[in-house]
């Protein structure tokens, strides 16, 4: 773990540091891929929709000694319907039944509990009209507008707007993932799925925020000096963040493991494995996007700010007379090299900030 | 938020960590001592978590009466489901509204939970029946108990209550009840009243209406007269099931408010005319009286119906000339009727322009202002819940125990402040849970369980963005007391705003969604708030503490705030840069 420890001070002293927005052409390519692949799989293979999406119900039995394969045939015979039958952790089973209303489910459940031998009140349903899921559907939709909506203007106002049309995006682009994902792998899309996709609306920001946070912190009198152009900030604060980022999102992701793990490994399938399956990927494609994504797409933003694009016009004049003095220290154009100089730098302004 | 002078701030406002120690654990005392007290030491479950069934119904809007779906008509709704899944004998039935279109009923396990469904949907029964005898609706106990002299101690202990056991455990109301029983059904059976029942009659109900004039014979059974003696429409329970099951064709015992809080209790003949017979009805102004009315229109064969029984019943006298419009076995009004009427009828009294909107609501509805799908039927048995419970208690443990391990291993020292902001989070959120069921009638569900999950995460977070800045700061080579206090703005800047974005996700799910998705979303935000709440006043001010120690503040290796493992150079090493190269390799 200390190595963790040791490689977050080396970054923040700036003596390692990965060049993030120098490489962010990979790494926009790499989303721009992933995106086209999930869109394209959405279009294609379209999204496994869930009984609660199409009306129909969920039957959980008892611990019993009926076959798959028979209750299967039972409750194929009952509703007249395709039924998928799985067996859980604890001998029950789970049998779900498309394409029923409320009415009708009901019946089945009745022929269900004579067919399997069980008293009907032992037998768990879960029957849902074909309305419902739309209904869901559509209010989960407008929250997703409404909160992207205020998070953009929240965001304005505590940062500016290129932050926040950056976190816009990454907040798009780990919607896309996890929808795709679904869609590749063909997991089931019930109203815990939307949930958990929800709530990455909240999570994938956060991980943004902190490192806009560092940013909008490193940046703040960036055009009174000349050492650094925006970019090269930029990459600071996301090397300078690099541990908190991966600490968070570790400490995240190791809740909705547990979830995860035990959602599928008691209770076979249900509401926590639906909601912890879509965090854990919304999660991780947030963790990844706030760093190699929403960052670099801030410093592509603000270089075309005249202000911005001056001053690194002045940085890149200074740094090319000063090679032609043969000055090696400025010269470099990575932050490695200039390391030693930047640490003390760096808080030498800080301490400006507060006495002023 | 820019903090002074760095050098004088720690010993100002930044360090006074006592003081918010001591607001939080006066709060965490209170609270969960405000918990023991209201004797709900654990959250309300949900259905999912608990067993029952949870059924969803979406109000339909009709073409043409699209505003029908409104607040009022959903809240008159929800007053007759709730009174149709109770009359089944279910006491902890809750049925709200969700959102602006859903009405969720939730039913406890253990009950009929198919007739439960029957009644839930279905539009309810209106009838019209004229009303025989009418009596109040308290407990008859007290002035039975003065006949007979036997002394009053017990019902004025708990009036509804001795009430409701009248004819069943004590033995002197169960005498003076059967007279009176015998009273009312010779007063139905006989053209006039034998002396001692029309006396025993006359003596208890006088300040109410009285039967004068007895109806003709009616098929009324002496167990119908002992219902109504028994009948206490003071207890909600016997009120709810008075009317129940009762077919149209039989006289019944029924209920009715006749002012807020103020009960009467009925003896009805047959139906005469049913709901459907109404065409439509309206609430509106009387142009002379300037009082509040209810208009009906009645079709064709629903009006000729009404003009024979409306001739017949002017001209009897009260209480035989009222005409009661029953409502799943409940009074719901009782006017008297003075002329013969047909195809429209007008009713009035002392209505408010609420009643009679409500009135007028029923009536033209047939019975629920609106017509309703079932979207969900979500039965979950007591063993399914169980496991669901144990499993996202088992998740949570899990999950707890696995960031704890990550927190320690990293941390190190520091560790023990977040694992015990955690603790206190953990703590706050679950005596806030439980204090919440009684108060707002808040049901933890396995979604809010996947919420309070997650928030473990978002708790962590905080105190790793805090630590992260405090490392920072000694690994610019301050000591531990200024570190701590001059990490804390930049930090707190930092939390407050990733936490406000998170409240605002869940804020905005609250408000917007239904169902399972909005129990997740507001366990999600009570824990965002918590958060803050634990990071300010609990996790900030033991940092200072810690801080003063020798353990901390020393740098100790296992503190996790070791400054040569963080790799600090401060300024005093820099001239022993060269010696001591970038140390701290070892594990």
């Amino acid at each position: 773990m200390s190595k963790l420890g040791d490689l977050g001070a080396r970054l923040h002293r700036g003596e390692v540091g990965y060049d993030f927005i120098g490489n962010r052409k990979i790494w926009y390519g790499l989303s721009i891929l992933i995106t086209i692949t999930a869109i394209v799989a959405l279009a294609v293979r379209g999204l496994n929709m869930g009984i609660e999406f199409q009306g129909g119900a969920v039957f959980t039995t008892p611990k019993t000694d009926v076959s798959v394969s028979q209750a299967q045939e039972y409750a194929e015979e009952a509703s007249g319907h395709d039924a998928i039958v799985q067996q859980l952790g604890n001998g029950s089973l789970r049998i779900q039944v498309g394409g029923l209303d409320t009415a009708q489910s009901d019946q089945v459940r009745e022929e269900l509990a004579k067919d399997l031998n069980v008293p009907e009140e032992k037998i768990a349903a879960e029957l849902v009209g074909p309305s419902w899921g739309e209904q869901i559907a559509t209010k989960a939709w407008t929250g997703l507008g409404v909160f992207m909506i205020l998070v953009v203007i929240y965001l304005a106002i505590a940062f500016e707007w290129r932050m926040a049309i950056a976190a816009l995006i990454a907040l798009i682009h780990d919607l896309t993932i996890t929808v795709g994902i679904y869609s590749l792998v063909g997991f089931e899309v019930t109203v815990g799925t939307v949930i958990g996709l929800l709530t990455i609306l909240g999570y994938s920001l956060y991980d943004t925020v902190v490192v806009f946070d560092s940013l909008k912190e490193q940046t703040k009198d960036i055009t009174k000096q000349t050492r650094f152009t925006y970019s090269e900030l930029a990459n600071r604060s996301i090397n300078g963040t690099l541990v908190r980022s991966i600490n968070t999102t570790v400490v995240a992701l190791l809740p909705v493991a547990g979830l995860l793990f035990i959602g599928g490994g008691v209770l076979g399938a249900g509401m926590l494995n639906d909601i912890s399956l879509s965090l854990f990927v919304g999660l991780a494609a947030g963790a990844y996007s706030s760093i190699f994504i929403a960052t670099p797409l801030v410093a592509d933003l603000k270089e075309r700010e005249p202000a911005i694009k001056a001053l690194k016009k002045r940085i890149l004049a200074k740094r090319a007379s000063a090679a032609a003095k043969g000055e090696p220290l400025d010269a470099a154009d990575d932050l490695p090299a200039e390391a030693a100089v930047v640490g003390p730098r760096v808080s030498r302004r800080d301490s400006q900030e507060y006495r002023g | 938020m820019a903090a002074p002078n760095k050098g004088r701030r720690p010993a100002g406002g930044q360090s006074r960590p006592g003081r918010a120690l001591a607001l939080i654990l006066i709060a965490m005392v209170a609270l969960t001592g405000g918990m023991f007290w209201s004797g709900h030491t654990t959250p309300r479950l949900g259905i999912d978590l608990a067993g029952g069934t949870s059924i969803t119904l979406k109000a339909k809007a009709e073409p043409g009466q699209e505003s029908a779906v409104n607040e009022t008509n959903m809240n008159t709704a929800v007053g007759i489901i709730e009174r149709r899944v109770n009359g089944l004998g279910v006491s902890e039935a809750e049925v709200q509204t969700q959102g602006r279109e859903n009405i969720i009923v939730n039913i406890p396990r253990g009950t009929n939970e198919k007739q439960a469904r029957e009644q839930v949907g279905t539009t309810a029964q209106l009838y019209f029946r004229p009303v025989l005898t009418v009596a109040d609706g308290g407990p008859q106990v007290a002035p039975s108990a003065t006949t007979s002299g036997s002394p009053t101690g017990t019902p004025s202990a708990k009036p509804s209550s001795s009430g409701a056991t009248v004819g069943e455990k004590s033995a002197t109301p169960t005498a003076t009840a059967t007279t009176q029983g015998r009273a009312v059904s010779e007063a139905l059976k006989a053209p006039s009243p034998t002396p001692t029942a029309s006396s025993s009659a006359s003596t208890k109900p006088k300040a109410t209406d009285t039967p004068t004039t007895p109806p003709a014979a009616d098929a009324a059974t002496l167990a119908l007269q002992k219902k109504f003696t028994d009948l206490n429409c003071l207890d909600p329970k016997q009120r709810a099931a008075a009317g129940q099951g009762v077919k149209p064709t039989e006289p019944t015992v029924a209920c009715g408010e006749d002012n807020p809080g103020v009960w009467a209790k009925y003896l009805l003949g047959p139906a005469e005319v049913e709901g459907r017979d109404v065409d439509d009805a309206s609430a509106g102004i009387d142009q002379q009286s300037g009082q509040w009315i209810v208009d009906m229109a009645f079709t064709g064969e629903g009006s000729k119906k009404f003009q024979a029984i409306t001739g017949k019943l002017s001209q009897q006298a009260d209480p035989q000339n009222r005409f009661a419009i029953v409502l799943d076995g409940e009074v719901v009004s009782a006017p008297s009727v003075r002329t013969t009427l047909s195809a429209n009828a007008q009713i009035s009294g002392n209505f408010t322009q609420q009643t009679a909107q409500d009135l007028g609501n029923i009536l033209s509805y047939g019975a629920l202002p609106l017509s309703f799908e079932t979207q969900s039927v979500d039965t979950v048995t007591a063993a399914l819940g169980g496991d669901q419970l144990e499993a996202g208690l088992i998740a949570g443990a899990i999950g707890l125990a696995l960031v704890i391990i990550y927190l320690v291993a990293y941390y190190r020292g520091l560790s023990l402040v977040a694992i015990l902001s955690l603790g206190v989070s953990a703590l706050l959120t679950y005596v806030i849970m439980a204090l919440l069921g009684p108060a707002i009638g808040f049901a933890l569900n396995l979604p809010a369980v996947c919420g309070a999950i997650v928030a473990i995460g978002i708790t962590a977070d905080s105190f790793i963005v805090y630590f992260e800045r405090i490392r920072d700061e000694l690994r610019e080579g301050r000591t531990l007391r200024p570190a701590v206090e001059r990490a804390w703005p930049r930090a707190r800047r930092t939390i407050m705003v990733s936490d406000f974005v998170s409240f605002l996700a869940a804020a905005v799910l609250f408000i917007v969604t239904v169902g399972k998705v909005q129990g997740f979303a507001f366990t999600l935000g009570l824990t965002t708030l918590l958060d803050i709440v634990v990071v300010f006043l609990f996790t900030k001010p033991v940092m200072t503490m810690l801080a003063k120690t020798k353990f901390f503040g020393n740098g100790h290796p296992w503190s996790g705030l070791d400054p040569k493992r963080l790799g600090a150079k401060p300024p005093l090493r820099r001239s022993r840069r060269a010696t001591a190269p970038v140390d701290a390799k070892e594990a």
